[in-house]
């Protein structure tokens, strides 16, 4: 299984899309921005669908091991 | 404790303020039960943290709104978004959605900005060619985000006298009208088939085109799907956004100071839409009820399963627990966590496209027209009843 690197840009603007769809895997922070809640993760559909319906493309996904950006 | 509180709630005193009653309860009671005539039940949410919940938690569904089964009050939309975007939870919003997004990421409305300039100067070119007061619904409002929509989705602009009325009938209150909403829906329907009939024939470079791949190629969504997609984007994409450019107008006129802030600083036209946004109460706020998929407690309150649930996002939009002296428009606060777009899954999909253009509408005025004022008294102003946002049937201006 690959595991993924999250990162959400300072683009969120904390529309709740990937809190909706991802709730284990994304948590709001005091600074009014999502943040993932682990840097590293198996790769996950819930994840991929929150990447992709982020309407700022703030979440980046990268592969851990080889550092490629993950389609979708 | 408001016991008695019914369904249609109090209607707001003015229209730059939610209804007393409404904006009581955020103190007196922030998790409120609510029935209607014929005795159904429901519960409504004022607060701003909680209503975020209700957005953001999938124990609170959409789709099950649609549920004949649960014997809910009807509410604003009612039933007119079953089987919609609007009306479907994860998995299935979530496949529909995707299909959709790339069309309306900030990257993508960024693009399109040079074109909204573009036609906001066409519109003040042709306004200021007529004789005074002109009207800024049929001149402005109403023709900027509809040309834009219509550029997006591929569907022939000029067809706005055509498709304007089904989409004003569409976002009726449900317990105003049903037979004359049905009828728009089917209208839509049919004029949209017919669309996408053609577009088959003669695909183009637009948002309808890429979902009629979608669907003939991928086999992502069904032919109703794709319909419904399109009807949405379209009635979505004019109404409220076309509304809001009156709203703001009002709003700042009766702001003057406000106003002349924004005159002088054309550069702050962002972070006076994001409180703008915050501030403007485009509907009473009765939209896209909720209902609880288990027992839910919220802010204490033991919410039953199957409950209904209203978030009044534009009560919220007035916490003082996140917004000091919230009912004071101030373009200089940092407005954005606002929740003029909703939140969680249903969070608007057009959310980026709407700030660009209100930016642009109020940057084309502002600039070509700075004398613009409202030519009759606010209490003159002409709505359409029965309509869930605020619509105006003509907004005269002078200059």
């Amino acid at each position: 299984m690959t595991s993924w690197r999250v990162e959400v840009t300072p683009d969120c603007i904390a529309s709740g899309v990937c809190l909706a769809l991802a709730g284990d895997d994304f948590a709001l922070g005091d600074d009014g921005r999502t943040h993932p809640l682990r840097e590293v993760t198996e790769e996950r559909e819930a994840v991929l669908d929150a990447a992709a319906s982020c309407p700022m493309e703030a979440i980046l996904l990268t592969d851990a091991t080889t550092g490629e950006p993950v389609d979708f | 404790m408001p016991e008695s509180l019914t369904y249609p709630f109090p209607p707001a005193e003015s229209i730059f303020h939610p209804s007393p009653t409404l904006s009581a309860l955020q103190k007196s009671e922030p998790i409120a039960r609510f029935s209607t005539a014929d005795g159904r039940t429901g519960w409504v949410v004022t607060r701003y943290q909680d209503v975020r919940t209700v957005l953001v938690d999938p124990r609170f569904s959409r789709a099950e709104a649609s549920n004949p089964e649960l014997n809910l009050p009807d509410t604003g939309l009612g039933q007119a978004t079953t089987g919609s975007i609007l009306g479907l939870d994860p998995p299935e919003h979530t496949r529909l959605r995707r299909l959709v997004a790339g069309a309306f990421t900030a990257r993508r409305v960024e693009a399109l900005r040079p074109r909204a300039a573009e036609i906001v100067g066409e519109l003040i070119d042709a306004l200021t060619a007529l004789p005074q007061p002109v009207d800024l619904v049929e001149h402005f409002s109403l023709p900027l985000p509809v040309q834009v929509i219509c550029e997006l989705l591929g569907v022939p602009a000029e067809d706005r006298h055509v498709f304007h009325g089904w989409s004003d009938a569409v976002l009726g209150d449900v317990t105003t009208d049903p037979a004359r909403i049905a009828g728009a829906f089917a209208a839509l329907d049919a004029y949209f088939r017919k669309l996408i009939a053609a577009k088959r024939e003669q695909p183009a470079d637009d948002l309808m085109t890429a979902l009629i791949e979608a669907r003939d190629e991928r086999d992502r969504l069904s032919e109703d799907e794709l319909v419904r997609l399109c009807q949405t984007v379209l009635v979505a994409g004019h109404e409220t956004t076309a509304n809001m450019i009156n709203m703001f107008l009002l709003t700042l006129h009766e702001n003057p100071e406000q106003l002349n802030r924004l005159l002088t600083q054309p550069e702050t036209i962002p972070q006076a839409v994001e409180e703008l946004m915050r501030f403007v109460q485009l509907g009473e706020g009765s939209g896209l009820v909720r209902v609880t998929t288990e027992e839910v407690e919220l802010a204490g309150v033991r919410i039953p399963a199957g409950s209904a649930v209203v978030p009044l996002m534009t009560v919220a939009n007035r916490d003082p627990q996140l917004f000091d002296d919230p009912d004071t428009l101030d373009v200089t606060r940092s407005a954005g966590a606002h929740l003029g777009f909703g939140a969680g899954v249903h969070h608007c999909l057009g959310a980026q496209l709407a700030r660009m253009e209100l930016q642009e509408a109020l940057r084309g005025l502002l600039a070509r027209l700075p004398g613009l004022r409202v030519d009759v008294p606010v209490a003159e102003l002409r709505f359409k009843n029965g309509m869930i946002v605020r619509s105006l049937h003509e907004l005269p201006v002078r200059w």
